[in-house]
């Protein structure tokens, strides 16, 4: 390459800036630099005149403002007195919250769904396909509709369940299903250690946390001591015991008690209760991704090479094992991806809240705050950048996560 | 030894003895239930849960099917023809039929102009997706969105035929000039483009829409599930185009095009198409020029177009990457330029393995046009919630109605489904 002799510079014609490769990348940025920065200044220039002609700036201090508006599902206090910004905080943590619990849900329904697709027994894995292909083919519009329809329309009104002649009745005497939503019981502690309640319930995270090190650090002294001896100790009793000891008594001590709904008047109160639009969508995204989650699932165990079964097998490892050890170490490389991807896609398609009625970031700040204070095009960008920032955050995990599983080759 | 010569023998047999035949729980029905229902305790135990949830499922519902009322005028006539049995109410489907399929406000004597474009859009596909129909086919191809636009909207022929005119001298400027230049020939064509339709809708008389053949029918008037079909069918087909040029400026050297092409891509598969079409019905009025009024299918169709190119990017780009680089290299040193190595040898391979991936983005494309009953437009699913079920005379049927409207999205997407597994077996050039 250095034995090339650079072209004489004297003779640079104009036809170089579009057929020589040398300049030809440089001509066309240039160009396309121009074109970009010209519908930019065009649609920014709209946009100023629009805004003038209506009498509007762009402003975020309407945040501010007092909202005006109730909200029924909510985490964090909240009433028509607070701030717009404090609105669209309830509906952020609205929408974390039905994503979260969507994503556990459709989880266990797609890995479920997805192995039994799988099984040798015919008439099973051809109900799990009619599951898979009738959920697939639908919009999740639908079935967010179809449920929200069940629980407003099947589900019977409070007054259903009064009197000696009532013709519903509580399920356990704890949990009531109406058309206003479901009644769950609430736990309660009598004597926390904390005033507040919220810190009570780390405690009991922290606790949770503390016994799953625990399992983790007895398995993996198991792991060695059948390194050394060859013998596996049994590990299953005392790991219950870890996980359960701790926690019985942390119950025992904060005196947990639970607040069961009762029927009080026209409607129940006590207990949690969980609004009908929140189990619409919940529901409906789990079982409508879980068809997506179940496909990926069969995918990746179809995936695994069936020598790696039967070297495992020639090993002397017996099924449990395999499964464990060979099979789902691989397996997972390849399902982990594609379902963090359908997390990503439920966070996104909780925005359907909307058309339920649920409370979410957009219902909040893209529907009621919009619509009340006109400001269009500030709520529609603060609503995007949450997503934004949800989804990067999303993926940014996720390929952490396949850096860290990668094939390492060589 | 001796013993068998002295004796004389007892029995010699003369022939084979034919097999018995094998015994009656291995042969047949018997055994294949107990191969694949009843081979172990779990299964079985598997078997007759499935069993049961399936008497469930259809006790449930054959009924309500079966006694369904099919001719009534509201639903408390349809209680009346019951009497009291359990049935469906599907008369509010034969009654409201016109509505769910075309929206309330479509002209009833022009329902047959859709549905003559439906029967050609049909005719235009067919060459697209079946390649063994004659190549000839595919010029009523290129003229059908012309012909389909006049068919729905209506008005006066001119505009579409100026349209068609257009694209007619772009792609002969671009034959001309292309065959030297790619570059020369693509910008040719866009200018040729632009100044026929400027001059030629300058040309179009003001009166031109009120003495057509076919009455003008406002973009606000669509509505039914043939709103979903032109939404799914017009943006899939825009996004192919965008998405592959996505995918190519993704992959390209140039640091400016990569990079505005890689945060095009991010931003839209970044946030739900709900704020996108909240973006068309609200925002995106403020950056047209201030006196110009583009309507809102318009608009929707721009932002879904954004929304599915930038899926479609993605599994382009996947495409592109399978690809072994002694392909390019391959191109380079037969000495093509760019266009030409695309054209010729990276894309037709590349688009062959996206194939699956496309079919599903436009599946779940035609899935998501459902949302623009979100920003009140009435498609299917706005009809049903909207006018349907708010009138006096069918207000509370809704297992009939969203039945319906997820019966024919499961048949259209299925069918595309399917379509796609075949398609792949078909292209298959792989010896397996």
């Amino acid at each position: 390459m250095s034995t090339m002799t650079d072209p004489p510079k004297a003779d640079f014609r104009l036809s170089m800036l579009i057929n020589d490769t040398r300049y030809r990348s440089l001509t066309f940025q240039v160009i396309a630099a121009i074109v970009i920065a010209l519908s930019i200044w065009y649609l920014g220039n709209n946009l100023i005149q629009n805004l003038r002609a209506a009498g509007l700036n762009i402003s975020y201090s309407f945040l501010g403002d007092s909202s005006g508006y109730d909200i029924n599902q909510r985490l964090i206090e909240y009433d028509s007195q607070s701030s717009h910004g404090r609105a669209a905080v309830v509906g952020i943590l609205n929408t974390l919250l039905v994503a979260f619990l969507a994503c556990i849900t459709a989880t266990v329904f797609g890995v479920i769904a997805g192995v039994l697709r799988l099984s040798n027994n015919w008439l099973v894995s051809k109900l799990m396909a009619v599951y898979v292909e009738i959920f697939r083919n639908i919009p999740v519009l639908i079935w967010i509709i179809i449920i929200f329809t069940i629980m407003t329309a099947v589900l019977p009104a409070p007054r259903a369940f009064r009197g000696d002649a009532a013709t519903s009745s509580m399920l356990f005497d704890a949990f009531a299903f109406t058309n206003r939503g479901v009644y769950i019981p609430r736990p309660e502690f009598a004597n926390g250690l904390f005033g507040a309640t919220i810190l009570n319930w780390l405690l009991v995270i922290v606790v949770l946390i503390g016994s799953w090190f625990a399992s983790h650090e007895i398995e993996k002294r198991a792991t060695l001591k059948q390194e050394e001896t060859g013998e596996r100790p049994k590990t299953f009793l005392v790991k219950l015991a870890v996980w359960l000891v701790p926690f019985a008594l942390l119950m025992l001590i904060m005196g947990l008690t639970w607040d069961i709904p009762a029927l009080k008047g026209f409607n129940f109160s006590g207990g949690i209760k969980v609004g009908g639009p929140l189990i619409a969508l919940w529901f409906a995204l789990s079982i409508y991704t879980g068809a997506f989650i179940a496909e990926n699932v069969r995918a990746g165990i179809q995936a695994i090479n069936k020598g790696q079964t039967e070297a495992a097998a020639a090993l002397g490892l017996r099924p449990g094992r395999i499964m464990n050890l060979v099979v789902l170490p691989q397996a997972l490389r390849v399902i982990i991806p594609p379902l963090i991807s359908q997390y990503l896609n439920i966070t996104k398609n909780s925005s359907l809240a909307i058309a339920v009625g649920y409370a979410d970031i957009t219902a909040t700040l893209g529907g009621i705050t919009l619509n009340q204070t006109g400001r269009a095009i500030e709520c529609v960008l603060l609503l995007m950048l949450f997503y934004l920032t949800a989804s990067l955050l999303i993926s940014m995990a996720m390929n952490i996560y396949n850096a860290s599983v990668k094939l390492k080759e060589r | 030894m001796s013993d068998q010569t002295t004796n004389p023998i007892a029995f010699v047999a003369e022939g084979t003895i034919p097999p018995s035949p094998p015994p009656a729980n291995e042969v047949g029905v018997v055994k294949w239930l107990r191969e694949n229902l009843f081979s172990g305790v779990t299964n079985t135990i598997l078997t007759v849960l499935s069993l049961v949830l399936i008497y469930i499922l259809l006790k449930n519902t054959l009924p309500w099917i079966l006694n369904g009322v099919w001719n009534a005028n509201s639903l408390a006539e349809c209680r009346e023809i019951l009497d009291g049995k359990t049935g469906a109410c599907f008369a509010v489907l034969t009654e409201r039929w016109p509505q769910l399929i075309y929206g309330f406000k479509y002209p009833a004597d022009a329902y047959w102009r859709p549905n003559l474009a439906f029967v050609l859009m049909l005719v235009a596909l067919a060459p697209v997706l079946f390649f063994d129909l004659p190549r000839k086919m595919l010029l009523f191809t290129a003229v059908y969105p012309f012909v389909a636009f006049w068919l729905i909207w209506g008005g006066t022929i001119l505009v579409p035929l100026v349209a068609l005119v257009g694209f007619i001298a772009a792609g002969a400027v671009f034959q001309k000039l292309g065959n030297n230049s790619f570059a020369a020939g693509f910008f040719g064509a866009i200018v040729t483009a632009l100044v026929i339709w400027n001059v030629g809708g300058a040309l179009i008389p003001e009166s031109a829409s009120e003495n057509a053949w076919l009455t003008a029918v406002p973009s606000r008037d669509l509505g039914g599930f043939m709103l979903n079909m032109m939404l799914g069918v017009t943006c899939v087909s825009l996004s192919v185009p965008l998405g592959i040029a996505l995918a190519l400026g993704r992959q390209s050297n140039m640091p400016l095009i990569k990079w505005v092409c890689v945060i095009f891509i991010e931003f839209i598969r970044g946030v739900p198409l709900i704020t996108l079409l909240f973006v068309a019905s609200v925002m995106l009025a403020y950056f047209f020029p201030p006196d110009s009024t583009v309507d809102l299918f318009l608009r929707v169709v721009i932002m879904i177009t954004m929304f599915s190119a930038a899926y479609i990017a993605e599994v382009i780009r996947g495409g592109l990457a399978a690809l072994p680089r002694g392909q390019y290299e391959a191109a380079d040193s037969l000495g093509l330029d760019y266009p030409q190595a695309m054209r010729l040898i990276i894309l037709p391979q590349a688009l062959k393995i996206s194939i699956p991936g496309i079919v599903n983005v436009a599946v779940g494309l035609f899935k998501d046009t459902t949302l623009v009953s979100v920003i009140s437009m009435f498609d299917l699913v706005g009809m049903i919630r909207g006018p349907i079920l708010a009138s006096t005379e069918w207000n509370g049927v809704y297992w009939e109605l969203l039945g319906f409207a997820a019966l024919l999205f499961f048949v259209v997407c299925y069918g595309i489904s399917q379509y796609s597994q075949w398609l792949e077996r078909r292209l298959a050039t792989d010896h397996r």
